[in-house]
This record gives structure tokens, C-alpha cells and sequence, in this order.
């Protein structure tokens, strides 16, 4: 900690506080606030005045109350006892917290827990930032990798013995200085890596909507914006317990309680299919509900991608889910507001876009300081005003996000789930991805996504015809296509997240369902071809073949229930 | 709570409901101020902002006639704090707290600050078990689970203030039903908040009257602010009457339920307040912190861990042009978990409570109806009616078009089904309560008008064990 200067608070409006006579204090320190120690961070500087963001509720806060300038930018305690907690948006821990929140209340301490370190590296062994002395394992499979903090390079000097240590306990000595269990970091500067590498390995989310339509890549990025009760939240969730990802972070940023209530439960009750641990114990969870105070909303998402980025440098694929960035960006213009920035867009401040901009970059592909692969992929709810898709936030977050999945309000009033677009989404990993299909045994992986979306917009297109002109005027081959459309919707997009079968699916099936309607639909335009009238055709009960999601496990099942329904179209005949 | 009082008389301005005091020293953000004017009336308000010596006071009963030589402004300290506990209970207040029924003042040993301390989200418990409303529309389609919070989205002209006193008057909770076994809990178990915002006197009177024999069962705090009343006092009403619920709640071990009406009245008093500060406005020139403020409100419903309690919210607003993308049904819609909307077609033919089923969703439905919670066929009858309404919807448009006599028997089935959905399963008196197992069994009733091939969400079983016989008890 740098040097420390008090001060005393002049003007308090809500979450902005005015300090003078402050002496020394840089832009980002962190100030407490009056007896209570409320933080706050600096975010303007004039004329001997400090302008404060106050993280807490300020109720009672006065002129002339004392005001510290703590001489260091707001960071975050980054060590064993993250997977597994609950943080809010400062990362102070939430599991041991009292049931109400009152201000300054909350302390980020180290906590008395210790922890089994397990030493890698020799004395006398040459090391460079970034590359493991040790090991803390975690409650799951994912264990902490204790690396030598970034500037630091040389010989290891003094290296612990295997053992408990407390958290803030110093492990190792390289060249100096100290490689501790715990460290801090500035949340709003990225941690340092080696070289940024193309983000080209699919991060598998479960969700054949997007698996199979707007894949993504680990190391990228994502927006889902979505009005009220499009399912964006379910949507997060689900990608949070099934993506194939080692690490989770989860942001509540300004969103229900009861949601988070339920997250957590979730995650804590959930088996995680790949190593039978519990969901819980590969995510960090940081809650920030909409009635907690507003600016520590705000520091919640850098928190979050700091935390993000602890874990890729360790060599770990890390997921970072924001709920809702929105949220986030109201807390901005809030701010903004009380402290007399010149409005832009809705009152947004000018620099939304590049702080949007700032949050998503975060993401990406990296090879470490330490030379291991690691990656950060980012995806963020976007809450647009009124469902519409032009305000602000919706517009500039598209700009630089790689993957869009919009939700659509109409499929979600029709209650399909996930109600994802495929006319109003993209993913510009699509190409980037074929090519990792097509090299690891799924060449057909980028015609049958062009298939299924070349079917889906002819459907559409012929049902708006059909609106206008009536069903039955339609030629037999064209309500084919219709019901293909039908088919692919019911029996591949949509999917039950509440069904044990149906909730995640792996790309084997996934791939195996959209074969099996694609097959059905040809055997049904043969048969429409060879005169069987379209109605007939519409009347045969698919059920089998739209419920294959549901009860079938594995690939070949949806086979049996394909060949069923093939069956019956035979009979037609 | 007072303490030596101090009283600052120089007041160097007053517009909109806000006064600026100079000269002051050691008024914090968020205080609660008491002011004196020239005529010796007393008038409250809050501290908006403070810069050295000057206070922006933002005064709850307005300006109107104050003048700045007689008045004398003196903070309290600290943020409004009120007495809670059980002494609210069958006492009639204005939006301010101070009863009007003519008994003596609200008094406590206990008092909490009225705005509130955030719940911690790892202390929450999911929303479990439905409160039971009495009406069936709302128990059978959109069950309100304990601890949610269920906006009643109108348009002027609907009777959403008969419904929210309605509900007020009939709604209970059965008991605790872990583990299969009913045990009845105490007739003080269940208790209702009535914040009233921007009533007109006739409507007030509606309220009490129809209120009358809950209060009088010492099960209902009612908080009325009539639309004569000061605007300002209305951002008071909600937070007492929450501040008052969660005591109840989550020290007295009552399912509350609390009931606001009309949340655009509230929303209209914010937005008073921030143009007389000259803020930057929103969207409709709302507030920008809109969706924070309205979350404070409403993010105080829940259960807890290790408490019986629980507090559930029915906020009521009206949609200005019915329009559902407004600043306040969009934002109350982002943070509540569903919604009942109101049709202005059901209650034009004569539909009472005119809820659209289809519009209307309640997100946590799982968590409060079916087996353990309500009955085990509650969630299929209703995914079953929901689907089958969309069906006759979708009929009833191309009846429209085509005429009914080129319907099919099976599209005709369908409008028949809507028609006896409307009257028998919908419609009731406005004091009427229905109890479960009769609206579950209205509810087969209207079903199975349609042919059995149609009703593919329901399992034989089902079908066999309540289809037949209409309404069986509910055994919970």
C-alpha cells in the first residue's frame, strides 16, 4: 500500500462524494469514507477536489466526515477460496456475511481458513512470471497453480515445504521477492500474458441452438440481449452448468435476487457431467442484485474478468457470464449524471462504447507469461429498454462482440426455449470453428449448419407467404419445406432445460438429430413427389422423432426413434 | 431518535417540492429533516444532497405555502427510521404513517430504517409454496409462490383495483405442506400491507370498505395515500410499507402479502422530484436510476434462511396508453418474476377478473403448485389450458376471417372451450373465494369440452384420477 492521506468529505449527492483537502491521491485509489470506512474509488480530480464513487449506501455521510485515500487502485484478493464462494461486486465474501447488508459491514479479510499447499519447483530452479512453484488444491478437480507474480523472474530461493499455510502466507522467494499464496490485483488493468493466439477451439455450451447455429469459440465473445421473459437468464444459466469450460465466473450484475438464490442452489445441487464434483466447485459466483448498491454494480464486471483472468493464467479455459451488462451501463450513466458529465446517447456517457469495448477485449486466447494455453471467453446479457434492439447499450455492444444471440419474443411467447433467433443472431467464430470440426472427425460440421439455416429461412419465408395466401395454395414440395422447418424448431432447436435427458446435449447428438429430420424430410418429399397429397403427409404423428431430444441419450437411440418415424411415412405408400 | 435539534431558518430557496437551507453543519445524505413553518405546521422531508453548508431538503407534503422567513428546517441525524412490529397490524395510515382511523400513534420499542438493508443473496431461499389468492384465474394459472414478487400489469378503466383489493381481502396460505403432512398454521400466520398511492377519495373508500373485516381481524396494515394528498409522500408510502412487511416477516414469522397500487403514481412522484433537480432525464424523461429505484422496492420480497416468514409483493400499475414498452411496466417487468396482464377485450365481454391468461405468466409457478405444493395435476392442467388457449386464440382469428361455419368439429370444440374458460373457470364475483379444488375442478371441467385426443399434456393417469369425478378434495 502506498502512502496514506486523510482528507475531509464536502458534498455528498447519493453515490458521489466530494473530499477535499485530500493531499496526495491518484485517479482509481481507493478512498474510505467516514467512520464507517465506506469504500470508494476516485474518478475525478480538480482543483484539490477529489470526485468518489462510493460503493456502499452513503445514508448519513456528512460534510467534514473523514475521508482516507488508502494510496492504491481498487483490487481484488485473489487466492484459494474462490471456486466454490459467493462474492459481491467488490469480491468480498458473501458466505459468511450477516443476512442484512449494511454498509461497511462487509470486509474482504483473508479469513481464517489455511490451505494444503503442494510445492513443483526445486530451490535453486530458474524461474519465469507466470509458471507454478506449487499447487493448492481446489474443492474440485480445478486446482489453484500458485505462479510467480508477474516482473518476477529468476532463481528460487527459498521454496515452502508441503503443508497448511494461511492465506496470505509467503511460499516461495524468487530473486527476492516473495511469490505469496494470496495475491491483490487492479481490477480495471488486465493481468499480463505472453501473446494473444486465434481463438479457435469451440467452447461447447450444451445448447444445440447455438452449438450447432452461433457456435462460439473459447476466447471469444458473446452478447445475448433479450426483453423481459425471453429466457435470458435461463439461457446463462444453462451455458454456466454445461459449457465445457474449466472455470465459470458468474456475474449477478443488477439482477434478481431470487434468481441468484436459485443459481446458487443450483450450482451446489448439480453434478458436473464430466468429473462427477458438484457444478459449484468449478464457479466462482459474484452477486451483485439489483437492490445492492448501484456503483459496486459497476466494479462487479471488471471484478469478475480480473478473477477470469487469475484462472486462464493459471491455464485454464475460464468462462465469464455478465448478467446483465445493461445493469452495468445504467450504473455508468447514473454516475455520469450526478457528476455532471455532458450526456450522449439516452444520457449515456460519451465513452460507453469504449468502456463496453474495454469489458468484452478482456476476452481472448492467450498463452500465458508462464507458456501455458489459457482463455477467456466473455458473454453478456443485454437488457434492451422496451425490447428494442437500437438502444444504446444493444447497438454499441454488437459492435464488438463475435457472437450475437438475440432472443426472440415471439418464440419465447410461443414458449419456445431457448428462444434464440436464427434470423436475428450471427457468430463470426462459425468459419474459424468448421475448420476445427473438420479437422477433428466432423466434416459434414459446416453443411449441416448451412443446411438447417438455408431450411429455416425458407420456412419462414413461406410461412409469411402462407399468412397472406392460405396454406393450401401452397405446392406440396414448399409445405415440405414448412414442415421441415416445423421439425428442426420442435424436435432440434428447442430444448427443455428442466428435462435431466434434455438439458445439455453433446454434439454427437446433436448432429444425429438434425440428420434424422433431415432424413424424414426427404422421405417426405419423395413421397409428396410420388403424389401423396402434403395433408397426409402433415397428419403423420412426428412425436417420435420430436421427442427423441427428450428420451434419447445417445446418438444411436435417435437412430431407433428416426427409423420408427420412417416406418410409418412408409405406410403411406 | 431525535436528537438536540437544531434549527437552521436560512432558507435561500424553494421550488418543486425541494428547499435549499444554508448555513447548515453536520446534516448528512439521506437524513430525515423536520420542518417548522411560520404557521407552526410541521412538515417532513429528506435530505437530497449535501455541499458544505448547504442542504438540499426535498420536503414530502410539498412547498405550497411555505415562506422562507418563518420556517425552520432541523435534521434528525440519521435516515428515517419507523416503529415496526406487530402494532401496525388492523390500523388504518395516511402515506405517511400517521393513522387516520382515529386510534392513538403507531408506537414501538423497536425501529428500522425505511429504506432498507439489501438482503445478502446467499441468506436467500427460493421462493416455495403458493399464497393462495381465492380467485381462479390467478391460483390456477399464474400461482403466486411466497416470497415473489407478481406486478398486475392494467390500462385505466379495468378493474385492477377490485382485483388488488381482492386479493388483498381473500389471499391466505394453507399451511406448510413439507414432507405431505398439513399443519395448520396460526390464523396470525398470514397478514397483508395495503399501500395505496395516488387513490381518489372514492377509491380509498372502496379499499376500506372492502378491507374492512381483515382489518378488523388485526390481519391488515393499511397505508392510503389519496391523489389530493402530497405527490412526495408517495415515495415514502412503499418503502413504510415494506420496512413495516419485512418486520413482520422475518421477526414476527408471517407470510405478508403486500400489496402496492398504483406503482405509475410512484413512478410519476420520482419523476417530479428529478426535474425539479434538474437531472438529466431518461426515457420519458424518467429518471435514469428508474430500474434501481423500482428494484429497491421490489427486491424486498423473499424468504431467508432459518426464518419462517415471507414476504411477497403485488405491485399494481397502470400502463399510460396501455402501452407495455412504458419506462415503468418495462422496467417492473425486468425486475419481477412474471406478470398478470389485464385485457380490455375479457372485461368489455363482461369477464371478471378480465386476466389475460396468455399474457400473463407467474415464473415461479413451479415452485409453487403441483405435488407437495398445491396438487399433483396442477401444473399439467394448467401447461394443458395454456396451450389450449392458444389454440382457440389462433381459431378465433381465422373465424374471423373464413367465417365459423368453415371451422372444423374440432376447431368449433375449441371455441366452445374458450367460451366455457371465460365464464365458468374466469369469471367470479368480486367476493367470491374459490378454494382450490374447485378451481382445479372448473378447470378439467372447461378441458375436457375438448375431445381426449386433444388434451396431449395430460397423462391417462391424471385424466382418470381428476377428469371424471370434477372437483376431488385437494389434499393439501
Amino acid at each position: 500500500m502506498g502512502a496514506v492521506s486523510s482528507g475531509r468529505v464536502s458534498r455528498v449527492t447519493g453515490p458521489l462524494v466530494e473530499v477535499e483537502q485530500a493531499g496526495s491521491a491518484a485517479m482509481f485509489d481507493v478512498v474510505a469514507l467516514g467512520t464507517a470506512g465506506l469504500p470508494g474509488e476516485v474518478v475525478a480530480i480538480r482543483d484539490g477536489i477529489l470526485t468518489v464513487q462510493a460503493y456502499e449506501y452513503t445514508g448519513g455521510l456528512k460534510p467534514a466526515d473523514s475521508a482516507v485515500s488508502l494510496g492504491e487502485p481498487l483490487s481484488a484478493r485473489l487466492g484459494p477460496g474462490l471456486l466454490g464462494g459467493v462474492f459481491d461486486g467488490l469480491l468480498r465474501p458473501l458466505d459468511g456475511a450477516p443476512a442484512w447488508l449494511r454498509p461497511g459491514v462487509a470486509r474482504d479479510g483473508a479469513g481464517a481458513a489455511s490451505w494444503q499447499f503442494v510445492p513443483q519447483a526445486q530451490r535453486g530452479q530458474r524461474v519465469v512470471a507466470g509458471e507454478a512453484v506449487g499447487t493448492v488444491a481446489g474443492p474440485g478437480p480445478v486446482a489453484y497453480r500458485i505462479l510467480v507474480p508477474p516482473g518476477i523472474a529468476g532463481t528460487v530461493e527459498q521454496i515452502a515445504a508441503a503443508g497448511e499455510y494461511a492465506a496470505d502466507a509467503t511460499v516461495a522467494t524468487v530473486d527476492g521477492a516473495a511469490v505469496p499464496l494470496t495475491t491483490r490485483w487492479p481490477v480495471r488493468v488486465p493481468r499480463p500474458y505472453r501473446e494473444r493466439v486465434a481463438a479457435d477451439a469451440p467452447l461447447h455450451t450444451g445448447q444445440r441452438a447455438l452449438d450447432l447455429l452461433f457456435p462460439i469459440a473459447k476466447g471469444s465473445t458473446a452478447a445475448v440481449p433479450g426483453g423481459f421473459g425471453t429466457g435470458k437468464t435461463m439461457l446463462l444459466q444453462q451455458i454456466a452448468k454445461w459449457s465445457d469450460a474449466d472455470v465459470i465466473v458468474y456475474i449477478g450484475c443488477g439482477e434478481r435476487g431470487n434468481e441468484m438464490a436459485e443459481v446458487v442452489a443450483d450450482l451446489f445441487a448439480l453434478a458436473d457431467p464430466r468429473t462427477g464434483g458438484r457444478l459449484a466447485d468449478r464457479t466462482v459466483i459474484i452477486a451483485n442484485t439489483s437492490n445492492m448498491p448501484m456503483m459496486a454494480r459497476e466494479a462487479s464486471v471488471h471484478t469478475g474478468t480480473t478473477v477470469a483472468e487469475y484462472f486462464r493464467d493459471m491455464g485454464y479455459d475460464v468462462v465469464v457470464i455478465a448478467d446483465s451488462t445493461s445493469r452495468w451501463a445504467e450504473a455508468l450513466r447514473e454516475f455520469a449524471s450526478r457528476s455532471g458529465a455532458l450526456p450522449a446517447e439516452e444520457g449515456f456517457p460519451a465513452d460507453l462504447a469504449s468502456a463496453i469495448a474495454a469489458f468484452y477485449e478482456r476476452a481472448g486466447a492467450v498463452v500465458t507469461l508462464g507458456g501455458a494455453r489459457g482463455s477467456v471467453t466473455v458473454v453478456g446479457a443485454v437488457s434492451p429498454p422496451g425490447g428494442d434492439l437500437t438502444e444504446p447499450v444493444t447497438a454499441q455492444t454488437q459492435r464488438f462482440v463475435r457472437c450475437l444471440w438475440t432472443l426472440d419474443r415471439d418464440l419465447a411467447y410461443a414458449r419456445h426455449y431457448p428462444a434464440v433467433s436464427w434470423s436475428g443472431s450471427f457468430s463470426r467464430d462459425a468459419a474459424a470453428l468448421a475448420t476445427y470440426h473438420a479437422r477433428h472427425g466432423d466434416p459434414e460440421w459446416a453443411r449441416r449448419r448451412a443446411q438447417v439455416m438455408a431450411q429455416l429461412a425458407e420456412a419462414d419465408r413461406l410461412a409469411a407467404l402462407a399468412e397472406l395466401v392460405g396454406v393450401g395454395t401452397l405446392p406440396g414440395n414448399e409445405r415440405v419445406t414448412m414442415l421441415t422447418g416445423r421439425l428442426l424448431r420442435e424436435g432440434v432447436l428447442q430444448q427443455s432445460g428442466l428435462s435431466g435427458t434434455d438439458a445439455s446435449c453433446d454434439p454427437a447428438k446433436g448432429a444425429a438429430l438434425v440428420d434424422a429430420v433431415m432424413v424424414v424430410s426427404e422421405r417426405c418429399r419423395k413421397l409428396v413427389d410420388a403424389g401423396v397429397p402434403a395433408t397426409v403427409v402433415e397428419e403423420v404423428d412426428f412425436g417420435p422423432l420430436l421427442r427423441a431430444r427428450e428420451v434419447a441419450g445417445e446418438p444411436a437411440e435417435v437412430a431407433k426413434h428416426r427409423d420408427a418415424l420412417l416406418d410409418t411415412l412408409q405406410e403411406l405408400t | 431518535m431525535m436528537r438536540s435539534e437544531i434549527e437552521y431558518t436560512d432558507i435561500r430557496e424553494l421550488h418543486g417540492p425541494l428547499a435549499v437551507v444554508h448555513g447548515v453543519a453536520g446534516a448528512g445524505w439521506d437524513e430525515f429533516a423536520t420542518i417548522k413553518l411560520a404557521t407552526g405546521a410541521r412538515r417532513h422531508g429528506l435530505v437530497l444532497e449535501v455541499d458544505r453548508d448547504v442542504a438540499v431538503v426535498q420536503v414530502l407534503e410539498g412547498t405550497a405555502g411555505m415562506d422562507p422567513a418563518g420556517t425552520g428546517v432541523s435534521f434528525t441525524g440519521e435516515p428515517l427510521r419507523i416503529p415496526v412490529g406487530p402494532c401496525w397490524l388492523g390500523r388504518v395510515c395516511n402515506g405517511r404513517g400517521e393513522p387516520v382511523d382515529g386510534g392513538p400513534p403507531i408506537l414501538s420499542g423497536r425501529t428500522s430504517p425505511v429504506s432498507g438493508f439489501p438482503m445478502n443473496p446467499t441468506w436467500r431461499l427460493s421462493p416455495a409454496q403458493p399464497v393462495l389468492t381465492g380467485i381462479s384465474v390467478i391460483d390456477a394459472l399464474t400461482t403466486l409462490v411466497r416470497g415473489q414478487k407478481l406486478p398486475i400489469f392494467s390500462v385505466a378503466g379495468l378493474p385492477h383495483l377490485e382485483l388488488a383489493t381482492q386479493v388483498a381481502a381473500q389471499a391466505h396460505v394453507e399451511g406448510d405442506t413439507a414432507g405431505g403432512r398439513t399443519e395448520p398454521e396460526s390464523p396470525a400466520g398470514f397478514s397483508v400491507v395495503f399501500a395505496g398511492m395516488g387513490l381518489t377519495h372514492a377509491d380509498a373508500a372502496f379499499v376500506r370498505d372492502a378491507l374492512e373485516e381483515r382489518a378488523a381481524a388485526g390481519e391488515l396494515v393499511l397505508l392510503l395515500n389519496t391523489a389530493d394528498d402530497p405527490v412526495i409522500e408517495r415515495i415514502l408510502t412503499p418503502r413504510l410499507a415494506l420496512t413495516i412487511a419485512e418486520d413482520l416477516a422475518f421477526r414476527g414469522g408471517r407470510h405478508v402479502l403486500v400489496v402496492m397500487t398504483d406503482m405509475t403514481s410512484y413512478a410519476e412522484a420520482l419523476r417530479e422530484v428529478s426535474a425539479a433537480r434538474g437531472e438529466i432525464p431518461g426515457r420519458r424523461a424518467y429518471p435514469g436510476y428508474l430500474y434501481s429505484d423500482l428494484a429497491s422496492l421490489y427486491e424486498r420480497c423473499g424468504r431467508m434462511r432459518g426464518r419462517t416468514g415471507s414476504v411477497t409483493i403485488t405491485p399494481v400499475l397502470t400502463m399510460p396508453a396501455g402501452d407495455i414498452t412504458h419506462p415503468v411496466p418495462d422496467l417492473t417487468g425486468y425486475i419481477t418474476e412474471g406478470q398478470v396482464v389485464l385485457s380490455a377485450d375479457l372485461h368489455a365481454r363482461g369477464v371478471y377478473p378480465p386476466v389475460d391468461a396468455l399474457s400473463s405468466l407467474s415464473r415461479l409457478m413451479r415452485n409453487g403448485a403441483g405435488p407437495g405444493r398445491t396438487r399433483e395435476d396442477h401444473v399439467d392442467l394448467a401447461a394443458q389450458l395454456l396451450a389450449a388457449l392458444a389454440r382457440a386464440r389462433q381459431v378465433r382469428e381465422l373465424a374471423d376471417l373464413v367465417g365459423p361455419a368453415a371451422l372444423s368439429e374440432t376447431d368449433r370444440r375449441y371455441l366452445a372451450f374458450e367460451e366455457g374458460y371465460a365464464q365458468d373457470l374466469v369469471h367470479q364475483r368480486g367476493d367470491e373465494t374459490r378454494d382450490l379444488a374447485d378451481t382445479l375442478g372448473r378447470a378439467w371441467r372447461t378441458l375436457l369440452r375438448l375431445p381426449r385426443r386433444e388434451l396431449v399434456m395430460l397423462p391417462d393417469a391424471l385424466v382418470a384420477a381428476y377428469g371424471a369425478g370434477g372437483d376431488r378434495a385437494c389434499p393439501y
